[in-house]
This record gives C-alpha cells, sequence and structure tokens, in this order.
C-alpha cells in the first residue's frame, strides 16, 4: 500500500482544517445540532449510532471492568456477590442488545449499504431515524434500570429468577430490551426494503458486495427472530407485573418454555452479531489482497444457509435442561451442521490471500485477528454442540470464553476492522497506521490473553456467574484480568487517534486502498446525496487489480 | 399538496413498490410475534390436551363466532375500499373504510364484554373476585388466551386508528394512494388473519 497515513510530523501541521470535499460533504451540510437529530441521511444516522453506541460500549465495558477485578483474588477483591451479578447483568444487557447487535449494521451497514449499491438514501429515511429514536429510548431505560440499582437475573433473564425470584429493576430492564427490539425490527425492514428495490442499473444480485449479502441476511434474522424475544419480554413482564404463571410451575407455567422461546430469539441474534461481521472481513481480504474474492456465490450463499440453519439450532443451549434426548440430538446434529458454511467462508477467505500480494495495513490485521478468534470460537462452539461434552462443561467458564470468542473476538473485531477501514470515507481523512497496527496486534494478543485461560478454568470446573472460587483458579483468574487491561488499552487506542484525525489527519483520496466497490468511487467524505448521476454497474464485484483508482467495480 | 415522490427513489412507481415490499416484511415480522404465542399454546395441547379442552370449553363461543363473522366483513370491506380508490370513487372508498373501522370498534366491545364475563367468573388469572380454573393446565391455557387475544385487540385497536385516518384523508385534496391504502388495508387482513388462528385453537378446541 501508499504510505499514506504513516505519521509524518512536517506533514501533518499542512493538514488543512476543511478540504473541498468535506466542504461539500454529508459532513457540513448544516452544522447545527438540529441538522443532526432530524437528519433522514443515513450517513449522518449511522454517525449517531456511532457515537450512542460507542458510549454504551464504555458502560458495558467497565461492567466487565468491575467483574474482571472483583476476581483477582479468590473471595472476590471489589464486589458483593449481589452487586457481581448486578455487574454481569448490566455488561451482558448491554453488550448485546446496545452495542453488539446495533454495531456493525447499524453503524457500517446505514452507512455503506446506500452507497454500495448506488442509491442516494435507504428506502425509508424517516423510518431509519426512528429506529434510531426508539432504539435511544430503549437505552434510556436501561440506563434508568442502572441507575436505580440495577438488574440480577443475568442477560438471559431465566425464568422463574427472573419472574418470580429477583429484585431490582427486572422490568425496566425488559422493558428498554423490548423497545430495542423494534428498533432492530425496523432497521431489519429498512435494509431488505432497500437491497430489493434501490440497487443502481447493473447492480445485478450477483454483482452486489458481500457486505449487502450478509447483511440481507442479517435483516431476516432481525424481522423474523425478533418479534420472538418481544412477546417473551412481554410475557415475563405481565407475570411479574400481572400476576399470570406462564413460566411459574405453581401456577401450571413451564419455565422451560422461556428457554425455548428466549434462545429462539438468542441463537439467531448471535449470527446478528456474526454475519455483518463476515461481511466486513469479506470486503477487508480481497481489498487487502488485491485479488478477487475466491468463491463469490459459496461465500453469498452460505450467509443465508446460516440465517436459515441458525434458525434451527436454539435446543443446543438446553441440553441439561431436561429436554427430551431426541431433541437435544437433532439439535445437537443441527448445530454441527451450521458450523458448515462458517467454514466454507473461512476457507474462501483464505484462498483469496494466497498469492495475492497482500497490504499488511491496520485494516487487514484487524480482519487477520477475526479469522484467527473466530476460528477458535467455532471449533469449540462444535465440542459444545457434542451433547457429552456440553453436559461437562455447560455453565463453566469454558462457554463464557467460546461466546466472547464469538462475539468479541469475531464481531468486535471485525467493527474495528471496518472501522479502520472505512473511517477515511465516512470522515475524510487518514488516521496514524502504526498506531493502528498497534493496536490491532494489542486487541488480538489482550483478547487471547484475557479469554484463553477462560477455556482453562471452565474445563477444570469454575461455573460462570460465581463471584468468588476456589484458591486453585487464581492464577488463571489473574492472567484473564491482566489480558483484560490489554485489550482495554487496545480498544482505547483507536478512540485516540481516530479522533486525533478529525483534525490533525492527512486528508483522504476518494479509494486510499484501491479497492473496488461504488462507495470508493465518490468522494472522502461523500457529498450528501452520494452519486451526482446515478452509477451504472457494469463489471463483476472484486475485479481486482483495478486498472485505475476511480474506475467502477 | 405534498410531494408524492420521497428523496431515494427515482420514479414513484418503484417507491410504491419498496412501500408494499416494506409493509409485507412487517407483516412477516408481526406473524412471527403471534407465531410465538400459537406454538406455545400448541405445546400446551400437545403435552395437557384434557385441561386445554376443558378450559376452552368454557370460552363464550357465541361471542368468538360472532367476533370473526364482524372481522371477516370488515376485511371484505377493506379490500372493496381499496379496489374503489383505484377506481377514484373515493366516496365509497371512504365508506367502506370508515364502516369497517366501525366494525372493528364492534369487535373490541363484543371482546370486553367477554373479558369482563370471563372476570365474573373466575376464569381471569390473578383478578376478579376468585379463581375457578380447575386444573393447573387449565389456568396456563387462560394465561395463553389472555395474552393473545389481549395482542390481538391491541392490533384491532392501532388497525382501526388506522382505517380512521385513512377515511378521514379520503374526504381531502391529497387522498392517500391505492397502495397506502392497499397497505393499511394489508395489516388489517393480517390482523383478520390471527384472529382465523386464534379462534380455532382457543375456541374450538373443547
Amino acid at each position: 500500500m501508499s504510505r499514506a497515513g504513516l505519521h509524518d510530523a512536517s506533514r501533518e501541521e499542512a493538514a488543512p482544517l476543511r478540504t473541498p470535499a468535506e466542504a461539500q460533504s454529508y459532513l457540513n451540510d448544516g452544522n447545527s445540532l438540529r441538522s443532526w437529530l432530524l437528519t433522514t441521511d443515513h450517513k449522518r444516522i449511522a454517525i449517531l449510532y456511532l457515537t450512542s453506541i460507542t458510549g454504551f460500549f464504555a458502560i458495558a465495558a467497565t461492567a466487565a471492568a468491575m467483574m474482571r477485578l472483583n476476581l483477582l483474588t479468590p473471595q472476590g477483591a471489589l464486589l458483593t456477590a449481589e452487586g457481581y451479578n448486578r455487574a454481569f447483568t448490566m455488561h451482558g444487557v448491554i453488550m448485546v442488545w446496545f452495542f453488539l447487535i446495533p454495531s456493525i449494521p447499524n453503524v457500517f451497514g446505514n452507512f455503506l449499504i446506500p452507497l454500495m449499491i448506488g442509491a442516494r438514501d435507504m428506502a425509508f429515511p424517516r423510518l431509519n431515524l426512528a429506529s434510531w429514536y426508539i432504539f435511544m429510548a430503549g437505552g434510556l431505560f436501561t440506563l434508568a434500570a442502572l441507575i436505580f440499582g440495577g438488574v440480577d437475573t443475568g442477560w438471559t433473564f431465566y425464568t422463574p429468577l427472573s419472574s418470580t425470584y429477583a429484585n431490582g429493576n427486572v422490568v425496566l430492564a425488559l422493558t428498554a430490551v423490548f423497545i430495542a427490539g423494534w428498533s432492530s425490527i425496523l432497521t431489519g425492514i429498512n435494509f431488505i426494503v432497500t437491497i430489493h428495490k434501490l440497487r443502481a442499473p447493473g447492480m445485478t444480485w450477483g454483482r452486489l458486495p458481500l457486505f449487502v449479502w450478509t447483511h440481507y441476511a442479517t435483516a431476516l434474522i432481525l424481522v423474523l427472530a425478533t418479534p420472538v424475544l418481544t412477546v417473551t419480554l412481554l410475557l415475563v413482564a405481565a407475570e411479574r407485573l400481572f400476576g399470570l404463571g406462564i413460566f411459574n410451575p405453581a401456577l401450571g407455567g413451564d419455565p422451560l418454555l422461556f428457554q425455548h422461546l428466549f434462545w429462539f430469539y438468542s441463537h439467531p441474534a448471535v449470527y446478528i452479531m456474526v454475519l455483518p461481521a463476515m461481511g466486513v472481513v469479506s470486503e477487508l481480504v480481497p481489498a487487502a489482497a488485491h485479488k478477487k474474492l475466491f468463491g463469490y456465490w459459496f461465500v453469498a450463499y452460505s450467509s443465508l444457509a446460516i440465517a436459515l440453519v441458525g434458525f434451527l439450532v436454539w435446543g443446543h443451549h438446553m441440553f441439561v435442561s431436561g429436554q427430551s434426548m431426541y431433541a437435544s440430538t437433532v439439535f445437537s446434529f443441527l448445530s454441527l451442521v451450521v458450523a458448515v458454511p462458517s467454514a466454507i467462508k473461512v476457507y474462501n477467505w483464505t484462498a483469496t490471500l494466497y498469492k495475492g500480494s497482500i497490504a499488511l495495513n491496520a485494516a487487514f490485521l484487524f480482519a487477520m485477528g477475526f479469522i484467527g478468534l473466530f476460528v477458535m470460537g467455532g471449533l469449540t462452539g462444535l465440542m459444545l454442540a457434542l451433547l457429552a461434552i456440553d453436559v461437562h462443561v455447560h455453565d463453566t467458564y469454558f462457554v463464557v470464553a467460546h461466546f466472547h470468542y464469538i462475539m468479541v473476538g469475531g464481531a468486535v473485531t471485525a467493527y474495528l476492522g471496518a472501522m479502520h477501514f472505512w473511517w477515511p470515507k465516512m470522515f475524510g481523512r487518514m488516521y496514524n497506521e502504526v498506531w493502528g497496527r498497534i493496536s490491532a496486534v494489542l486487541v488480538f494478543i489482550g483478547f487471547n490473553v484475557t479469554f484463553f485461560p477462560q477455556f482453562l478454568l471452565g474445563y477444570m470446573g469454575m461455573p460462570r456467574r460465581y463471584h468468588e472460587y476456589p484458591p486453585e483458579f487464581q492464577t488463571l483468574h489473574v492472567l484473564s484480568t491482566g489480558g483484560a487491561g490489554l485489550l482495554g488499552l487496545g480498544y482505547a487506542l483507536p478512540l485516540i487517534y481516530l479522533l486525533y484525525s478529525l483534525r490533525h489527519g492527512e486528508p483522504a483520496s476518494a479509494n486510499p486502498w484501491k479497492a473496488t466497490g461504488l462507495e470508493w468511487t465518490v468522494p472522502s467524505p461523500p457529498p450528501t446525496h452520494n452519486f451526482e448521476d446515478t452509477p451504472i454497474v457494469v463489471r463483476e464485484p472484486y475485479d481486482y487489480p483495478l486498472s485505475h483508482d476511480s474506475s467502477i467495480a | 399538496m405534498t410531494t408524492l415522490r420521497h428523496e431515494p427513489f427515482l420514479d414513484i412507481a418503484r417507491q410504491r413498490e419498496a412501500d408494499r415490499l416494506g409493509m409485507v416484511v412487517f407483516l412477516a415480522s408481526e406473524a412471527m410475534l403471534f407465531g410465538a404465542l400459537v406454538m406455545g399454546l400448541l405445546a400446551l395441547r400437545t403435552f395437557q390436551p384434557a385441561p386445554f379442552a376443558a378450559a376452552s370449553e368454557r370460552l363464550n363461543l357465541l361471542a368468538g363466532s360472532v367476533n370473526t363473522a364482524v372481522l371477516l366483513t370488515s376485511s371484505l370491506l377493506v379490500a372493496i375500499g381499496a379496489e374503489a380508490r383505484a377506481l377514484n370513487r373515493n366516496r365509497l372508498a371512504t365508506w367502506m373504510l370508515g364502516i369497517a373501522a366501525l366494525l372493528g370498534i364492534a369487535f373490541l366491545i363484543i371482546k370486553g364484554r367477554e373479558y369482563y364475563q370471563e372476570y365474573g367468573e373466575g376464569l381471569m388469572p390473578g383478578a376478579g373476585p376468585y379463581q375457578d380454573f380447575g386444573s393447573p393446565g387449565a389456568r396456563m391455557f387462560m394465561d395463553g388466551y389472555f395474552v393473545a387475544t389481549g395482542l390481538h385487540a391491541f392490533h384491532v385497536l392501532v388497525g382501526v386508528a388506522m382505517l380512521a385516518g385513512c377515511a378521514w384523508r379520503l374526504r381531502r385534496s391529497d387522498p392517500p394512494s391505492k397502495v397506502g391504502i392497499e397497505n393499511v388495508g394489508l395489516y388489517w387482513h393480517l390482523v383478520d388473519v390471527v384472529w382465523v388462528f386464534l379462534f380455532p385453537i382457543l375456541y374450538l378446541s373443547r
């Protein structure tokens, strides 16, 4: 790659306050708070999401830090048992519903889908803004639940704990997630309709960037799985408020029904988090290798396969909940099946790199981090899908480590990769490449030091959600907490150098990475209307090498 | 007159297609909302058929049947109203949608009376002068009954508001388009279809 973005003090001084592209961009189309809060521009809505979910991430990360600090000593160094329960509940609720689920779709999906398909905006711009307001309303309920003392049910809200026994602001937290669900559904509808109806002439399904394919699959899950969570939370709230007994065995109800309904949403929700991440990596890998993506249709259809099969595996969360052995066997088999399309993607990304001329930039390092961590998370997921192993490690740190490898190692790493790849497009400035690489490496190392010991702890029998533990586990817990410190540093660094680049970074060209895709044909940052004339697409996707910087994919 | 075509679309026909698709996808989402409840009731019936039938026996079949007829009729009127709008017979369309909305209100009144009756007979979980379910399974049936029909009634309420709004706007200078009315109609048909599933599951499983 070019040396653009490398630290160079002499040039940094010369960085202009405002480039011509910036002056005409969406960023300068009105500077008042009102122009941001009432915008219907998909790019500005993406920025609204970016700032709000960064805030939620910080809150949830603080809760995680408190947990890790507490676990430094066997008897619990910081929190009471009750406080620890509230910390991990808040960590889970906020990270899942207020960071991970909206992260890539609502920030990068919103920003990029219209640009990638050659449209001026999403199909329903006002609905798009409404979905941000709904999301923020849900966020306020979460903060209220937090400020009034928190919730101690765990993010899974299992009954009858959540419906009968738990104290704390369970209803507030349920309402928060309930409301955020509507935001998800509206976003999903917007994605599906936009991708169907607003593709530019010549942008056939076979020419869509895979980022768009994976978001299409994600949107299907958002639309079809979220309402099941909505109605489930409604039932729990009705049980707490009106004394209904659907999940209360004393009143004829069935607590297991809650688990069925909850995981019918929450397992596909894992794919809501990881499919967009796969879309990001499918863009980053060919751009870094300057090579056509290997097996386009396999990657595209495997996204749909994951979305489909992902709906049929929820019972693997319930192997020890007393469901029938036949049901468990079928769910176990289907859980192994869903690994196949995921593996296809990993093989295709790897094959794309083969004989490529690879640019080892920050975005690519994050993408590589994703592949490594996702493979670890996926393979341990296969172990957990096997009945015998699951019975042994159910509800231990092994499970905690497994899903953090997928959600944090996978989704968050890809989120940061996307941030580094599209930052110049979004804000028109190059960040410091060296710091970018440092933070990519820090995140990878910090993550492994944090969570690999948790696999070992889990296999040795450390149960999840305990605020104290036997002394022989201390070494691994201290190691894990130390890793969390590194990881936290890796997450904090981008906040600094990316914000710094806004003012001091070198102006970015329209296509700084020499990548294909319509978003790289418009100025950085893009003008409000994206394209002066509707583009006409005549070439296949990932048609590397580029003949010219601005040639259209 | 407000502009009909909105920003991201280059032509109005495509915008109308998008509006239609958006509504259909939303209805798929709504179907999953009720689908979860229906699956829960199905599980209950599979595992506890006798209490399920006993509880179903105690519902007011006459009221349920009348309500089915009321909703189906209003759906027919909405379909006629949308066609009338397509033929620019806006007055007819106003009448059709207005009467459909009134039928929706009639549905809610009948449903409300049913709830009151069940309240008096001790069939409302956690409320009423006394509780009389006969068995835990029957109580769970009534839980499911109230949640499913309550959620449905809420949808009826929203649908009535949308139909009345359409009827009102049809009298003004910028009436809603045919696709606009059809979209409201689609929503109303979904409310109808959900009832067509709930009615036999709840009332006829005796």
